[in-house]
């Protein structure tokens, strides 16, 4: 028989988070640090919306960008909360969560043998996504030193002749780190200089424990480079339903449409009724869940300096990156051992790329119950580590 | 600065009454002293009232019975309503207290170990002071939710994945 797969498909590796969910899958009354959603429900009054909607019969398909007066509410949000400016008509279009928009992204922009800078350690998701769109990613290894922020160098170090694309994935999964306003402000003239384009991926932009998330498509000469894209699976804890957006400019989006419109369809209709709702009265509930998320996160910091695990301040996310490396273990064998020790599961760096070695992921989208629980078991595990090390 | 600590104090342990002085440092990101300084002038300023329990009676061997009543007085000459709630709020039955405005004057909601004993108090006590008009009472058949609580575990029908991206 004739090999039925495409050799594009096989060169792409699955994603390492799967890997490990596999084992952890296995192991009974294991507790987990381990996941990239919120741990609360969606707020009541957005799921009783999406009921109503169930119930008034909304059942069938939305026009491909999605429905008007959600495109109209998200175009209203983007410019209360970052200062943007898009047109619902023409500059807004729901996916099926963010990933949707970054593929979609992806696909629409590049050309084969085109150049796409990828910061890592960075979401799984970016990587296979632009080799399947027939481009050509370039990591760039952020570094913790500069709080796994992309430096102006870094960018410059990478551009090329055919680098067309750089992802922008801030406020970052794995890391928790952030760009501000001055960060971005160092990189926008090498985007515009170099003649780049921008995808990025603000999906945490409501988790940012500072100051509020500066998007660099408010930068003059930007909006016009760049696709914004976002959804309602962090700031609302809506990952279920399956609901995301891309913003940009028009010549862009309508491709991107295009894609959409033959691939998928269109988002979900019951979860764009509710995304009204939390759009119209969510303000509220998002300021909740930030404030819950940071108290967790004071907590974890307190926690690891009291124990002597180092880690630098995460401003953004839900998640803490703890540095492994006193321990004399890979990321991959420390989570493991852990796992195996104490029962506890966090995701090792290197699922997030080559340059997340070295660290783990802990997510703190748990109850202070269970991160303490969780806290005394890690604690209990490098304590052992490190008389065993010396 | 302040305030603002005392608010996030506040809205902490209105939920979890339980958290130590050393928690709620971590929690805030300051230290402890502030935080035991902060709760005492709220304590000493009659901000926090006191640390009382979330119990749910129905699920112990010990009966309760609820009763909202509605009750309509004669506002007495120089002291309004105060006077007359206090003459109310002082008996140990009486669980809160409210001033309504509206169709009637005061809501009291009184815990009782029996039907019998809540209706001796409304008949007995309640009902008989000169100022009280009129009352009507009804009877709690079961409780929900209280201070944000639901009374019952919630029934949840999937899992969260151990391990997502």
């Amino acid at each position: 028989m004739r090999d039925p797969l495409a050799k594009k498909i096989q060169t792409i590796e699955p994603s390492g988070i799967r890997k490990y969910f596999d084992i952890v899958s296995e192991m009974k009354d294991a507790i987990s640090l381990g996941v990239g959603e919120p741990d609360f429900d969606t707020p009541w009054h957005i799921r009783e919306e999406g009921i109503y909607s169930l119930e008034r019969g909304r059942t069938f398909y939305t026009s491909n960008a999605g429905l008007k007066e959600l495109k109209i509410e998200v175009s209203n949000y983007l410019h209360r909360r970052f200062g943007l400016t898009y047109d619902p008509d023409h500059e807004v279009m729901m996916t099926v969560g963010g990933s949707e928009a970054i593929d979609g992204a992806f696909r629409a922009m590049l050309d084969p043998g085109d150049e796409v800078l990828i910061p890592q350690p960075s979401y799984v998701s970016y990587e296979p996504c632009a080799v399947l769109a027939g481009g050509t990613p370039v990591i760039i290894e952020l570094q913790e030193e500069d709080n796994f922020k992309l430096t102006r160098q870094e960018l410059l170090d990478h551009i090329t002749d055919k680098t067309k694309l750089l992802v922008l994935p801030f406020p970052n999964n794995p890391t928790g780190s952030i760009m501000t306003k001055e960060d971005l402000e160092d990189i926008v003239d090498v985007i515009i200089d170099r003649d780049l384009y921008v995808i990025s991926d603000e999906i945490y932009s409501e988790l940012t424990y500072n100051n509020t998330h500066v998007s660099i498509a408010s930068f003059p000469g930007m909006w016009e480079r760049t696709i914004v894209i976002n959804g309602f699976s962090k700031s609302y804890a809506m990952t279920g339903w399956r609901l995301g957006y891309a913003c940009g400019p028009r010549v862009i989006l309508d491709q991107i449409l295009k894609i959409h419109q033959f691939a998928i369809m269109c988002a979900p209709t019951n979860s764009q009724y509710a995304a009204v709702e939390a759009l119209r009265n969510g303000d509220e509930d998002v300021e909740r869940m930030r404030t819950a998320y940071n108290q967790r996160r004071n907590f974890l910091m307190k926690a690891f300096r009291d124990m002597g695990l180092q880690c630098f301040e995460p401003f953004g996310a839900f998640y803490v990156f703890p540095s492994i490396k006193q321990f004399g273990m890979t990321s991959d064998e420390f989570a493991q051992n852990l796992l195996q020790e104490e029962k506890i599961a966090v995701v090792p760096g290197t699922a997030f790329g080559d340059s997340g070695e070295g660290f783990v992921r802990i997510s703190y989208a748990y109850s202070i119950e269970d991160l303490k629980g969780a806290l005394e078991r890690i604690e209990r595990f490098i304590r052992r580590k490190d008389a065993y090390g010396g | 600065m302040c305030v603002y600590m005392k608010k996030q104090i506040l809205d902490a342990i209105s939920r979890n009454g339980r958290f130590s002085t050393e928690e709620l440092a971590a929690l805030l990101a300051t230290d402890e002293d502030t935080i035991k300084r902060e709760i005492q002038e709220m304590e000493e300023a009659n901000v926090i009232c006191g640390y009382p329990t979330l119990i749910n009676w129905d699920n112990t061997d010990h009966e309760k019975v609820t009763a909202l009543i509605e009750v309509q007085v004669t506002p007495q000459r120089d002291m309004g309503f105060n006077k007359v709630a206090e003459r109310i709020y002082r008996f140990e039955e009486v669980e809160s207290l409210y001033l309504m405005s509206g169709g009637f004057d005061l809501t009291v909601i009184i815990e009782g170990k029996s039907m019998k004993e809540v209706a001796r108090f409304v008949t007995e006590k309640l009902s008989t002071l000169e100022y009280v008009n009129s009352t009507a009472t009804y009877f709690v058949l079961k409780k929900y939710k209280e201070h944000g609580l639901v009374m019952s575990k919630e029934q949840r029908d999937t899992e969260r994945m151990l391990i997502t991206p």
